[in-house]
């Protein structure tokens, strides 16, 4: 061997490069790790300015702040951000952080490409973001892009849209490779598949579905490029073609990428309820085979968004049938969470706050979800406010608090230091109330009749709409205590022990806090008390 | 010290600038593609200088990375669990690529059985036939557009008339030289895996030379049927359908090829060993997957 080469060979003894190149080059999964979570929350803060601008237009009737037409382009870029930009890329810097130290890994299996797959981001937001200030202004046919609003009546800087999620689909993809190798290459000697801790299980599933649906989504896109562009008349009729299809092409994306949104979150919360509860988690084998069957019933179900676009009978009973299935697994996993407290001792640290405010919440946006997968009534509920309630109230009280949660529950063992319990106490509860002030009576007024996506609405909805307002105020501005709280930890809270929770089990917590720069230089042995508690 | 005699070590590179620059060349590349395609619908300034720039810096560094890689792979650095790794990335890649076209095969699927039987006149939705163009009749390939005016219908289909025309058909000559290819690489790969190198060298040049005849001839016939047989991308949906599968295939193949001919060149230079060889099974299994893909083609949009 070469001089150069057996400079190689120490690496492990290497700490991080110093300055802005640690973050540029790294190919460590832990800085990575702490790319994604950064850039995920400044995504975070943007589509949330954005939806506060939303909710201080519709704070009254009429039109205050913005014309409609800036109206539907914070709408579109909201739902965007959100989905791409904050929740997605969060599981990802938590699957980059957590998942090689639950496998007893050094570090990611591809560690080059997980470096490619974040930076992907930046710039893909990047050109997203910059068509706002583009002539003819940036995307705004809703986050759906229905064709033809998003290929015959779409401004001209659809195309840079384009571009921009085939870009996020890449990086989404080589996302996913480097977990499913990590997972299923890396772990550590005696660790079986039926030991991993449920945050790898459901990352192992939900890398699957991301690498089966990215390429549909990139279809999609790839064929309203075509039409803008090139002439061809896949979504429109007059070649033959079908706006339709469009539809059923998104929702095939588009239905397991909401399970893609919420599966590691049923991850993060089956560790957390377990080490507050200090009781093992109740059914692990039936948490595993129900996320199988979630992410299976998530591949049939996706015209469930589209009964009133129009489908045969037998297509519509198929579909709701299909949809009402999965709370049958969604059903064993609340009631798995609800037994794993059942008698256990029990203390109300800010994660498990938020992971119990998640399996409530979680579970009254399940329900709005069965009551809409209900086709004659969902013939009511289409395209009005209570949809808009049914899935924030899944997405926000349910992945984002989610994120939160594990931000609280593994701060200490990658910065070292505790967070201020009381601060973080004050952010629960601030959000909590802000979140549910903002979101229930979006029920009341989409069950009125209040249509989504408009600028402007009739008086009836006017009280339901100031309420909800301030509640989106109030949960949006206690996010920066969350940032405080979070900085405050890593610059000046007080030394974490390894084990950090009394109740933790599981082999990241048998490493010192802050975790080593690289996780597990040589494999751990593993025994099935140490994988999952 | 050598990690190939550790297998305990996972070989966990050093910081490398490839990524982040690649990245940045990727968006060059598309930002400025973006740009030319705006410039040629509503005028402005093209931005094809940016985007070529983009891609020869994507280009580049991938040469780089590449060259990394392997040099990596020579100096033992990457034990049996870290080319478990490689084997795992290549595969769940072509699953992708699988679902990439699977998206335009639903595409075909949909327009052909549901949408112009529906505008047609025939199934379930038969009246929007009647209240949109009565006039338009159910057929496959479509040679009439419901609306003449805005998609010019094609003159002539290239589907395949009569199975007696077969010997004639050039996507049958097509559909000949991909399988070949399919069993010449193979013969390739376990040439090396018999330690011979000649062996190797020789199929695998026969292999992409296979592959770039069979991309010129979907050139030719590309060139046919817009001058001949008036069968474009605008054509309507029998035009649209045809050319983003056969258009995406024939992508895949160049960039396969361009895959197959980089191994050719290592092999030449006395890469690959009988026991080290997943640069070349990769492209190998990339290269089955375009001939599946070709034979799905084959049937579904030439003869069926």
């Amino acid at each position: 061997m070469s001089a150069v080469i057996e400079s190689h060979d120490d690496h492990h003894d290497h700490g991080p490069a110093k300055g802005l190149a640690r973050w540029l080059f790294t190919t460590n999964h832990k800085d990575i790790g702490t790319l994604y979570l950064w850039f995920s929350f400044a995504m975070l803060l943007i589509g949330g300015t954005m939806a506060l601008i939303i909710r201080a237009e519709l704070f009254q009737p009429g039109l205050q702040f913005v014309n409609p037409e800036f109206f539907n382009q914070m709408t579109t870029n909201h739902g965007l951000i959100m989905v791409f930009g904050a929740i997605m890329p969060a599981f990802v810097g938590l699957a980059n952080w957590l998942v090689p130290m639950m496998v007893g890994a050094p570090d990611m299996a591809l560690p080059r490409m997980n470096n490619l797959s974040f930076w992907i981001l930046p710039f893909a937001f990047g050109m997203m973001i910059s068509t706002l200030f583009m002539e003819g202004g940036g995307p705004n046919f809703g986050w759906t892009f229905y064709a033809p609003l998003s290929t015959t009546y779409a401004p001209d800087s659809v195309t840079f849209f384009i571009f921009a999620v085939h870009m996020m689909g890449a990086s989404s993809i080589m996302g996913s490779i480097n977990i499913i190798a990590t997972i299923l290459n890396m772990r550590a000697p005696g660790m079986t598949l039926m030991q991993m801790p449920l945050f790898v299980w459901t990352w192992l599933i939900t890398a699957y579905l991301l690498i089966a649906v990215m390429p549909v989504l990139a279809g999609a896109v790839t064929m309203m490029l075509f039409d803008i562009h090139f002439g061809t008349s896949f979504f429109n009729a007059a070649g033959g073609g079908d706006p339709v299809m469009f539809q059923h092409i998104f929702w095939f994306f588009g239905h397991p990428e909401v399970y893609i949104m919420i599966l590691p979150a049923f991850g993060i919360v089956s560790h957390i309820i377990p080490t507050f509860a200090r009781k093992q988690l109740f059914g692990y084998d039936s948490m595993v085979y129900a996320v199988a069957s979630i992410a299976f019933l998530s591949f049939i179900v996706w015209a469930h968004h589209m009964f009133t676009v129009g489908m045969p009978l037998a297509g519509q009973l198929f579909f709701m049938y299909a949809t009402m299935l999965i709370a049958i697994p969604t059903g064993v996993k609340v009631f798995n969470w609800i037994s794993t407290m059942w008698r256990g001792s029990m203390t109300f640290e800010t994660p498990m706050l938020f992971a119990i405010a998640f399996v409530v919440l979680f579970t009254i946006g399940g329900f709005s979800g069965l009551m809409l997968a209900i086709t004659p009534a969902d013939y009511q509920y289409h395209d009005t406010y209570f949809v808009v309630a049914h899935f924030h109230y899944v997405l926000v009280p349910g992945a984002l608090f989610s994120i939160i949660a594990a931000v609280y529950y593994w701060l200490p063992k990658w910065c070292g230091n505790m967070y201020d319990e009381r601060l973080g106490k004050l952010h629960f509860w601030l959000s909590f109330i802000g979140v549910n002030v903002t979101f229930f009576p979006q029920h009341f007024s989409g069950l009125a009749g209040m249509p989504r996506r408009i600028p402007d609405y009739a008086l009836q909805f006017a009280d339901f709409n100031m309420i909800s307002s301030v509640g989106a105020f109030i949960f949006g501005f206690s996010q920066l205590l969350f940032m405080y709280v979070v900085i405050h930890a890593i610059r000046s809270g007080k030394q974490a022990t390894g084990r950090v929770w009394e109740g933790a089990h599981g082999l990241e917590w048998t490493l010192p806090s802050p975790a080593p720069y690289h996780s597990f230089t040589h494999p751990p042995k593993v025994t099935a008390a140490d994988a999952h508690g | 010290m050598s990690n190939s005699n550790d297998q305990s070590v996972y070989y966990v590179p050093h910081d490398g600038w490839y990524p982040v620059v690649l990245a940045a060349g990727l968006f060059f590349m598309v930002f400025g593609l973006g740009d030319a395609l705006n410039a040629m619908k509503s005028g402005g300034d093209p931005g094809w200088v940016m985007s070529a720039l983009g891609f020869s810096l994507f280009a580049v560094v991938l040469y780089f990375w590449f060259a990394k890689v392997i040099a990596e792979n020579h100096a033992g650095l990457n034990n049996a669990q870290v080319k478990r790794s490689y084997v795992w990335g290549m595969g769940w890649f072509i699953f992708s690529e699988v679902m990439f076209f699977a998206a335009f095969f639903g595409a075909l699927f949909y327009t052909r059985v549901l949408v112009v039987s529906w505008l047609g006149g025939d199934g379930g939705k038969a009246m929007t036939g009647d209240y949109l163009w009565p006039e338009f009749e159910n057929t496959w390939p479509v040679m009439d557009n419901p609306d003449n005016a805005v998609f010019t219908p094609p003159e002539q289909s290239i589907q395949l008339k009569s199975f007696g025309s077969l010997f004639t058909y050039l996507p049958f000559w097509n559909t000949v030289i991909l399988v070949a290819s399919s069993f010449t690489v193979h013969w390739a790969h376990s040439a090396i895996k018999k330690g011979n190198r000649s062996g190797l060298v020789s199929w695998l040049a026969l292999t992409v030379a296979l592959g770039f005849l069979f991309v010129f001839l979907q050139g030719y016939e590309y060139w046919e049927l817009y001058t001949h047989y008036g069968l474009t991308l605008d054509s309507g949906i029998y035009g649209s359908t045809f050319f983003i599968l056969t258009g995406f295939h024939g992508f895949h193949v160049t960039l396969g090829a361009v895959i197959l001919l980089v191994q050719l060149i290592r092999a030449i230079r006395g890469h690959f060993t009988a026991t080290d060889q997943f640069g070349l099974e990769a492209g190998s299994w990339y290269w089955h997957f375009v001939d599946v893909v070709w034979i799905c083609l084959f049937f579904l949009v030439y003869i069926v």
